[in-house]
């Protein structure tokens, strides 16, 4: 018999892949878009970069919701306490991550003059006023707060991989939507 | 001789209604603003330094002589890059046209401290005929005037080459101003 209980939600792990694509999208194109020199493409896409940006703000925030009442499956018994520990936290830090990405983005947009409007149809409200002081602080916030979340990323990662390939653990075929879960 | 009777017609006019003093606006409690869409996200900016030699008399405001020189060097969007794009020859090109001017050929009174002004705003070595609709109020010992009135960027050939491109910056520039004179 296959075990089938120990397995995230489709619903989960749906939203799982599709916030982890516009992550990594979204790093990479933030990158590269303020690297460009200012064109009209450039607006366009920090434009873009924010209008993804504000999509994975809202779709983390349907995740956590969705975490909050439906509770993830339980983590293999052969875990050490700390090892349960370091998973739990880096969960956390990656959901506090993923809201203060785009929240700093749009703060920094603000303070920088640049009202979101979000697909170019509704504007979100500025809650700092443009200041360049201000601007350049929340530039520098922006950007930290992205490479602590890509690292994190990269470590995130590599704990899955590690617990595929080494401790060979279901953790995560749970959360692949093609895989089957592993016997245990 | 039929110029003669003209002339002093004119001369006579001139007696009865003495030329309304010139004056010229006091620079730190006047303002000209301009307002782009980018991206369909309204962007603010300003010009520092202006110029300008007002007559203006509410009573008479048919006798109005008015000259603004911007100097459009002066530019302010809040991010140096964008001021050194806008200084650049596909927009403002300051080396060849330092300044924009704007000549008041007659101002209407609209009635309720409502006044009209039609004249020529001249940049980037195009003119054109410009209907700005403004207010006018006392307080403190200052005269104010403000008000507004759209141009067309591309008309003036300001943004060219890509940055044509009216998807990214909208034609239409909103320009708000408002000037105090001392009130006498």
């Amino acid at each position: 018999m296959t075990p089938i209980a120990n397995r995230y939600t489709r619903t989960a792990i749906a939203l799982h892949w599709i916030v982890a694509t516009l992550i990594i999208f979204n790093l990479g194109f933030g990158l590269y878009t303020v690297e460009l020199p200012l064109s009209p493409q450039k607006l366009k896409y920090f434009s873009w970069h924010k209008w993804v940006g504000v999509t994975v703000f809202l779709l983390v925030a349907v995740r956590l919701l969705w975490r909050l009442t439906h509770p993830a499956p339980a983590l293999p018994a052969t875990m050490k306490p700390w090892e349960l520990a370091a998973a739990h936290a880096s969960h956390i830090g990656l959901y506090v991550l993923f809201f203060a990405a785009p929240l700093s983005g749009w703060l920094f947009s603000s303070a920088a003059g640049f009202q979101t409007v979000y697909l170019g149809v509704f504007p979100i409200p500025d809650l700092v006023s443009k200041n360049k002081e201000v601007a350049d602080v929340l530039k520098v916030a922006h950007h930290w707060i992205n490479y602590v979340m890509a690292a994190t990323i990269v470590v995130h990662a590599a704990a899955a991989f590690k617990h595929h390939v080494i401790d060979r653990d279901d953790v995560l075929t749970r959360m692949l939507p093609f895989l089957r879960v592993r016997r245990t | 001789m039929n110029w003669i009777l003209p002339s002093v017609a004119a001369a006579a006019l001139m007696l009865a209604f003495p030329a309304t003093a010139q004056q010229k606006v006091i620079a730190d409690k006047s303002t000209i603003r301009f307002i782009t869409k980018q991206m369909n996200v309204p962007v603010e900016g300003r010009f520092r330094k202006f110029d300008a030699t007002v007559a203006f008399d509410p009573a008479r405001p048919e006798a109005t002589k008015a000259e603004f020189e911007v100097d459009l060097g002066s530019i302010d969007l809040g991010s140096p890059e964008g001021e050194t794009e806008a200084r650049r020859k596909p927009w403002l090109n300051i080396e060849a046209f330092p300044k924009a001017k704007f000549v008041a050929s007659s101002v209407k009174s609209l009635g309720g401290g409502k006044f009209e002004a039609t004249g020529e705003l001249s940049i980037k070595g195009t003119s054109q005929k410009v209907v700005a609709p403004f207010t006018l109020a006392e307080a403190g010992g200052l005269r104010t005037v403000e008000g507004q009135f759209t141009l067309r960027r591309l008309t003036f050939k300001i943004g060219e080459g890509a940055w044509s491109d009216t998807d990214t910056v909208a034609d239409e520039v909103l320009v708000r101003f408002k000037f105090s004179l001392p009130s006498r």
